[in-house]
């Protein structure tokens, strides 16, 4: 086999310099941790916003281990029961446990805030991205629509659509992630366009790196804390909605327990007999949304001090 | 100024043709719909064929000419009429859209009132004590949803004092205290949720303005606190909170729609839920139009007065 002289390449010699080893598994933990140490240290307000989503998103998930009861078990005998420490919310004009339902509520919640937000924060750096860094009159056109789309309140999008089509679980998710997708994108395109005029960006381009790379591993991952934020913001606006509209009586249909709807069916029918009835969903809804409130204002200013104050 | 108000018109016009196209868009995506429900509610001996009627309403045009005749009807003042009491739909907002307005402008009022004096004392007492917890404040007001003070609102003054609010509505010409006694407590409740953004806004521009010269130079005269704060700093800094109040019109809007249902105040928000239970579209298309382009024009507005207020606004 040695009919030509077998010549041994020569060692390829790597014009390419060695890339730094990319930050360990140990490193990136340590830099989680510190990032949660900072959090607690400097905004403990924040830091407390962030447990109570957890614990929310706990109650969400394990509601069948939480709930003592069943949230439509029906119970004629313990109708409007004042909270004891058999019932500990007190029962609803059915005698559904108020408490069970509460912590079923949290579901629903969880459930829709974190598609929706999702959703929205998908559309958002969509819209964001291209308008942001293509510009021109792509960014012009979409400026308008968004501009458009901002001047209709919120609940007045929602009513209509939902009135539109039926009101369900999937058109609530869809419409609320629109809704606040394409609010949200100025904030992601103002990010980018912020983000498009650094050297690195220049730099790629000169080199001619694809649009698609420049996007995806220069633009995107530094507009990403503002992603974050704003994904934490929309949680908090998305229950509201979700729960004005089931007070309105067009969000999940019933007998789905949403908090919006314990406040507006036996909550409002029933209040005078029960006062007890329009407290725990309340103080559930304003609870939670305090804490993605103060939990998105603690990130922002720790991973994105330029957007501080604003809002 | 003139050329300033002319370039705002101007921007104005590809926003309002993308919210005419998002109103019909929205409202279009249904008309099978409507077209069913008028033929079960038709009785049978004078019954048109669906074809009849598609084409009575224009529905079998293409989609395009829709649009046109339409957005024509809307510049003529025509909206249509409601598909259960036959009465214009222009007639109906019009007599509810000063009962709105009078609640926005209240709760505006009332918004004002409470962010303004406690954003100054926030940012003149920086990092203090009180201002933490007034900041505190401003985000669980935020957080509280105002069907539900609203609601607790209705409640619990009558269970414990046996007082309920009013929720029989009289017009302002016929008894103006009557009128302002119904409007005032739901004012305040949409005024309150408000008042956590202006708040922020307040202590922001505050902060930024007292670091200014002129004021260094106010303190140096030896001018008092309340000399300094209320006339040299408070006056400017006020300036960009005028525009949130365009920000806000989506957001006093939207939430006029819950309150008035909870207070039972006939306004375009009633309307709007009373037309969306009966499946009522053209008093939807219109209301929907009349509130984005409401917004609109708030935001118009605030901007010329902006651009008045602040001349470098107009020469950039």
């Amino acid at each position: 086999m040695s009919s030509s002289p077998q010549v041994v390449a020569p060692p390829v010699v790597s014009v390419r310099p060695v890339p730094p080893p990319l930050e360990s598994e140990g490193q990136q933990r340590r830099s989680v941790s510190a990032f949660l140490w900072r959090l607690f240290r400097e905004k403990p307000l924040g830091a407390a916003g962030g447990v109570v989503c957890l614990l929310f998103l706990l109650a969400g998930l394990f509601a069948d281990v939480l709930a003592p009861y069943g949230f439509n078990q029906i119970n004629p005998m313990h109708r409007l029961k004042p909270p004891s420490w058999e019932f500990l919310l007190g029962t609803d004009n059915l005698g559904r446990d108020v408490l069970s339902r509460c912590i079923y509520g949290a579901r629903l919640s969880v459930i829709i805030a974190l598609s929706a937000a999702s959703l929205a924060t998908s559309i958002s750096v969509m819209i964001g991205v291209v308008g942001g860094y293509i510009g021109g009159w792509v960014d012009m056109l979409l400026q308008r629509f968004v501009d458009a789309w901002m001047s209709f309140p919120g609940v007045v999008i929602l009513i209509v659509v939902v009135a539109v089509f039926e009101p369900s679980m999937p058109t609530l998710i869809v419409t609320l992630g629109l809704l606040f997708g394409i609010g949200g994108s100025r904030v992601v395109r103002s990010a980018v366009i912020a983000v498009r005029e650094n050297m690195y960006v220049h730099a790629a381009q000169s080199i001619g790196a694809s649009t698609r790379r420049i996007l995806l591993r220069h633009i995107i991952p530094n507009v990403l804390p503002a992603v974050i934020v704003l994904f934490t913001t929309t949680l908090g606006a998305a229950i509201l909605a979700e729960s004005s509209l089931s007070f309105l009586g067009l969000g999940v249909p019933p007998p789905a327990p949403t908090w919006g709807s314990m406040l507006s069916f036996s909550g409002r029918m029933y209040m005078f007999q029960g006062p007890w009835l329009a407290l725990a969903p309340g103080l559930s809804i304003t609870l939670v949304v305090f804490a993605t409130n103060v939990f998105g204002d603690a990130l922002r200013d720790l991973l994105d001090p330029r957007m501080r104050g604003s809002r | 100024m003139a050329v300033y108000a002319t370039r705002r018109l101007l921007a104005l016009a590809p926003t309002l043709f993308f919210a005419s196209v998002i109103v019909f868009v929205t409202v279009r995506l249904i008309p099978g719909d409507v077209i069913d429900m008028m033929l079960s509610q038709s009785d049978s001996s004078n019954a048109l064929s669906r074809e009849q009627l598609m084409a009575a309403m224009g529905l079998d045009r293409p989609i395009w000419e829709q649009y046109l005749r339409w957005v024509a009807g809307v510049f003529q003042g025509d909206f249509g009429k409601s598909l259960w009491s036959g009465t214009a739909v222009t007639e109906q907002l019009a007599a509810r859209l000063p009962v709105s307005m009078e609640l926005g402008v209240l709760s505006m009022l009332c918004g004002l009132t409470i962010a303004v004096p406690i954003g100054v004392y926030s940012a003149v007492r920086q990092d203090s004590m009180g201002d933490y917890v007034t900041r505190s404040a401003a985000i669980l007001m935020l957080s509280v949803p105002s069907f539900w003070i609203g609601t607790m609102v209705m409640v619990f003054p009558s269970i414990w004092w046996g007082w309920s609010p009013p929720v029989e509505y009289t017009r302002f010409w016929d008894d103006p205290l009557q009128n302002l006694k119904h409007l005032l407590l739901p004012a305040a409740v949409l005024g309150t949720a408000l008042s956590a953004l202006t708040m922020r806004m307040t202590r922001t521009m505050m902060l930024e303005v007292l670091r200014q010269d002129y004021i260094r130079t106010a303190w140096a005269k030896g001018l008092d606190e309340p000399l300094v704060v209320l006339r040299h700093a408070l006056r400017n800094a006020l300036i960009p909170v005028v525009t949130l109040i365009g920000l806000q019109a989506p957001l006093l809007i939207g939430g006029a729609v819950i309150i008035e249902q909870i207070f039972v105040i006939p306004g375009m928000g009633l309307l709007l839920i009373e037309a969306v239970g009966q499946r009522d579209y053209p008093v939807i298309t219109g209301l929907f139009l009349v509130f984005g382009v409401s917004v609109m024009l708030i935001n118009l507005l605030v901007d010329l007065s902006y651009g008045m207020l602040d001349p470098r606004v107009r020469h950039r």
